[in-house]
């Protein structure tokens, strides 16, 4: 018997943990795909294009691969993945909530998927009922007068939502030169404010991580174009003193515009017409839950008041004279188009059955779902772990590491070890103003068990934290590759395959 | 609410436990004023069935089952079916960003395989993980011209699609830059020598195809734009003509930006589609979106990470090489599917086939008495149509006949009523062209 097994000669590799490169699969000669033939007389290539004009490689290192090689590298590829159907998926800011299959049916119906964009209007009736019908709920959502859906994500909306602004105190005569925003803010908010030709000014926050009412009111002048504001906020606080702060700005001429990424706190429980703000963008893959695909799509509708409404990005979809809808190009005051077509129009049909399939009082259940839960973690973590700003929360709640630091554990360590109880590490280091950060959103789509689950494990971290940092140092230690070693891999980038490059042989 | 798992029993419980009497309580922090008094004003949740028939009903009041010649900036493309079979894993659909890498490999090695054939389509060094589509790729190009060469003046073609163009106009609107346009000439493509660059001048961009479905003639484009010291930005809204076509790449772009719409993307009335953005290796660290890049674990297995991030704007804020966060990376991985399926030789057919078709098409209608073709320049798979009456009446007479034979122009080019932007792919059979020769013929 020993002899025999020695005999053996071992496979060395796991198929679906080695899955190659498409490059380092492809074989000559191999096709995937399936096409009708031609069926016109054929004319000569270089007859129709000067063959000056095209390419000489043959494409040479495409891939060839018959359907089956297609099939099984990206089936390989999606295990060494999770997503939010494997389990939860904490990503604070992020709402990573579940994605309802009927909404990826509805989005299919052949005559909205198939739509060509320069369908006559008259033609596309069905589609522009549904951007229609969409920024009407959106409207009844927030309070306020209007909303277009043309941008293609959040920090799209943000950079038309701050054009807009631009553009009303350009017709007042003068745009200003400043934008203030808080130290707790998305990284967009700042980069969306300079291309918008702002420079900005940031606003310190209190300790209860509200906007700090002093500085700001020191900080307000006739140079400030606007202040833009999340909330809730990145620590999961809604911002109590927003009508002052809205009434403040606006008493200086500014205008306030409103970071709607958290709106899954507010759904159905506060307007935020209500508390003063001027603009706000939402994240229709966040709030209303569709899928964000590994980076992507996403949807930034931008609702503004009346006053703001002239300057939306055009066209904006209307009701005709004949009761048909169409398009409005005469819009003179428009910071004009944003982006070609009209949107991510996909995303737009999920979100819309998304809304339609809560009602009223669904959305207003997922939002107290969605508050609870982050409560709930909050409450249960509380011993374990630092919460630098206790008390209650909104969608999310942001503990630190500081009580592991003293055995040399960081929050980056505690996520990778997440990682091998099964769960998608929280958002680390951020919001900026938290060190060490670890930012949980468990939004409503969690079950208890699950959310014991995860503050078991958390738990379970803190105590391996204490006995056996080192464990915590090598995690992660259930999947495909360990840790990666980033720096080298930002100091000498390798950005493509190349078939004649050599493997990368730095280590970590 | 059937997608929130914790029963009303256990939300009972869960909220005594943190301290709670009523879920009120729970928004103890927002004033009292602020709070809602009635309902938003939807309505009452729909059933699935429900929602089912409300959407059927909506589709329903969409076009026509007739045959459409529309691009312009979005195309009719066979999709193998395996490709929303893929992107359908829930691994791929239902994950964020890949900030774990560990747990992200799926999507950051596609995304790796995804940057490498954007690089081989288009003959550039480098091409990122995504933006949001053609319109916005453009826009972030001019925006990186201006950091790469400090210089603030734009000129571009009149035959860059005109929608991107307007996306150009209000992203540079409020940066300070003057913007001039380049001349169509005759031919249908612009002329190299009108290309007037002085040392002011950050760019030239061009698209090609164009929108009139020309080629440009990149290799003296660039020549001209290099001479002042000016970068070439080339944009491509087609990219399936690269299956035939010389790779701006070769011809001297320096920025290569486009819609990815046509590799396996439905039309979907204009998005979610992909912008693609390209550039050369010594520009890298200008280049606007995320990029995904290898790198070593501590045993030296292979994995892939993301990589450069001091560029973007999570890390360096008001000083971020552009504002985008999210991008379309599901929408690259339906394009890297595509390009694995239809392979080297797919996309070459692909392309042979597009080219022959349009071709006939085009001859087709030229020999109809009326019917001329505008340009002579040559194209992939669009051109333009002078029609004998003002070509929206073409349109809407061939309309009652279940046709959509072009985009009229005169929106767009306000001088060009009689012309129609015709589009043919593999997509069109040949009965479908005939049927439209037939039917433009009977309007004289």
């Amino acid at each position: 018997m020993k002899r025999a097994s020695a005999n053996i000669k071992k496979a060395k590799t796991h198929v679906v943990q080695n899955e190659g490169l498409l490059f380092e699969v492809s074989r000559p000669g191999k096709t995937g795909y399936s096409i009708p033939a031609l069926d016109v007389p054929e004319v000569g290539q270089n007859e129709l294009i000067d063959p000056e004009l095209t390419r000489t490689d043959d494409l040479e290192n495409m891939p060839e691969l018959s359907e089956v090689d297609v099939i099984r590298h990206f089936t390989r590829l999606s295990t060494w993945n999770y997503g939010v159907d494997t389990g939860m998926y904490p990503l604070g800011s992020c709402t990573m909530k579940y994605n309802p299959r009927i909404n990826e049916r509805i989005a299919r119906i052949e005559k909205l998927a198939g739509l060509h964009p320069m369908t006559p209007d008259r033609l596309a009736q069905g589609a522009l009922e549904v951007i229609f019908r969409l920024e009407e709920a959106l409207s009844k959502i927030t309070g306020l007068s209007a909303v277009t859906v043309q941008p293609a994500a959040g920090a799209h909306g943000e950079l038309a939502g701050m054009m807009m602004i631009r553009a009303a105190l350009t017709e007042r005569g003068n745009a200003r030169k400043k934008v203030l925003i808080p130290d707790s803010a998305h990284g967009t908010n700042p980069a969306s404010a300079v291309i918008c030709g702002y420079t900005v000014d940031t606003v310190p926050s209190n300790r209860e991580g509200g906007t700090d009412m002093e500085a700001l009111a020191r900080m307000m002048n006739d140079d400030v174009a606007a202040l833009m504001l999340t909330n809730p906020n990145t620590l999961g606080k809604f911002e109590r003193n927003i009508v002052e702060i809205c009434e403040l700005v606006h008493t200086r001429g500014g205008f306030v515009y409103m970071d709607g990424a958290n709106m899954n706190a507010l759904v159905g429980v506060v307007r935020p017409a209500s508390t003063g703000i001027d603009v706000m963008h939402m994240n229709l893959h966040k709030t209303f839950s569709t899928p964000h695909g590994g980076g992507g799509p996403g949807s930034g509708p931008v609702a503004v008041t009346a006053e703001l409404e002239p300057y939306l990005p055009y066209p904006r979809i209307v009701r005709v004279h004949d009761g048909t809808l169409g398009m409005d190009f005469n819009r003179p005051r428009s910071i004009g188009r944003i982006r070609a077509f009209y949107g991510n129009f996909g995303v737009l049909v999920r979100a819309l059955a998304f809304i339609l399939t809560h009602g009223d009082e669904g959305l207003r259940e997922m939002t107290e779902a969605a508050v609870l839960n982050a409560n709930y973690i909050a409450h249960k973590l509380k011993e374990t772990y630092e919460i630098p700003y206790p008390g209650r929360v909104m969608h999310e709640v942001i503990l630190s590491d500081k009580r592991q630091l003293k055995h040399e554990v960081r929050n980056a360590d505690i996520a990778k070890r997440l990682i091998d109880y099964g769960f998608y590490p929280p958002t680390m280091s951020f919001p900026l103003i938290v060190p060490g950060a670890i930012m949980v959103e468990p939004t409503e789509t969690e079950g208890r068990e699950e959310l014991d689950l995860f503050i078991d494990a958390m738990k379970s971290i803190a105590e391996e934290a204490a006995r056996d940092p080192e464990l915590l140092k090598q995690a992660p230690l259930s999947t495909k590759v360990g840790r990666l070693d980033e720096v080298s891999a930002a100091r000498k980038p390798i950005l493509r395959w190349r078939p004649e490059a050599p493997p990368r042989t730095d280590r970590a | 609410m059937r997608y929130i798992p914790t029963s009303p029993a256990e939300r009972i419980s869960m909220l005594r436990e943190i301290g709670c009497e009523r879920i009120e309580d729970l928004f103890d922090q927002v004033p009292e004023s602020l709070r809602m008094d009635r309902p938003i004003g939807i309505g009452h949740p729909m059933s699935e069935p429900e929602l089912i028939e409300f959407f059927n009903s909506l589709a329903s009041k969409n076009g026509t089952s007739g045959n459409f010649f529309l691009g312009a900036g979005a195309y009719s493309h066979f999709i193998p079916v395996i490709i929303d079979s893929l992107i359908s894993r829930s691994e791929f659909l239902t994950a964020y960003t890949p900030y774990q890498p560990e747990l992200s490999q799926g999507t950051l090695q596609y995304t790796f395989e995804f940057q490498t054939m954007i690089c081989q389509l288009t003959g550039m060094d480098v091409a990122n993980a995504s933006l949001y589509d053609g319109s916005t790729a453009v826009a972030e190009a001019v925006l990186m011209a201006d950091r790469v060469t400090r210089r603030n003046k734009y000129l571009i073609a009149e035959s860059v699609h005109p929608q991107y163009r307007e996306v150009v106009a209000a992203y540079t609107r409020n940066l300070g830059v003057t913007v001039d346009y380049i001349p169509v000439s005759e031919t249908g493509a612009i002329d190299p020598r009108r290309v007037a660059v002085d040392d002011r001048t950050a760019a030239v961009v061009v698209q090609s195809p164009n929108f009139f479905g020309c080629i440009e003639e990149l290799n003296s484009i660039a020549s001209a734009a290099h001479q002042a010291g000016a970068l070439l930005i080339v944009a491509v809204a087609e990219p399936l003509s690269l299956g035939i076509l010389k790779p701006p790449g070769h011809c001297g772009a320096d920025i290569v930006v486009g819609e990815g719409q046509s590799l396996g993307i439905p039309l979907s009335y204009g998005g979610p589609y992909l912008g693609l953005f390209a550039t050369l290796e010594k520009y890298v660290r200008q280049m606007p979106g995320r990029l995904v890049g290898e790198a070593l674990d501590h045993e030296g297995n292979r994995g892939y990470v993301l990589t450069l991030s001091t560029r973007e704007q999570h890390i360096r804020r008001e000083k971020a090489t552009s504002n985008i966060c999210t991008n379309q990376g599901l929408f690259a991985l339906m394009a890297t599917v595509y390009l694995a399926t239809m392979g080297r030789r797919g996309i070459q057919e692909i392309a042979r086939q597009n080219v022959q078709k349009s071709h006939y098409a085009a001859r087709k209608i030229a020999s109809l008495k009326g019917y001329e073709l505008r340009h002579q320049a040559p194209f992939f798979n669009e051109f333009v149509v002078n029609t004998p009456v003002p070509a929206q009446e073409v349109a809407e007479r061939l309309m009652q006949k279940d046709i959509i034979p072009g985009l009229p122009l005169e929106g767009y080019y306000p001088d060009m009523r009689h012309s129609l932007l015709v589009c043919v792919t593999e997509t069109a059979k040949r009965d479908a062209i005939d049927k439209l020769v037939s039917e433009l013929d009977r309007i004289r």
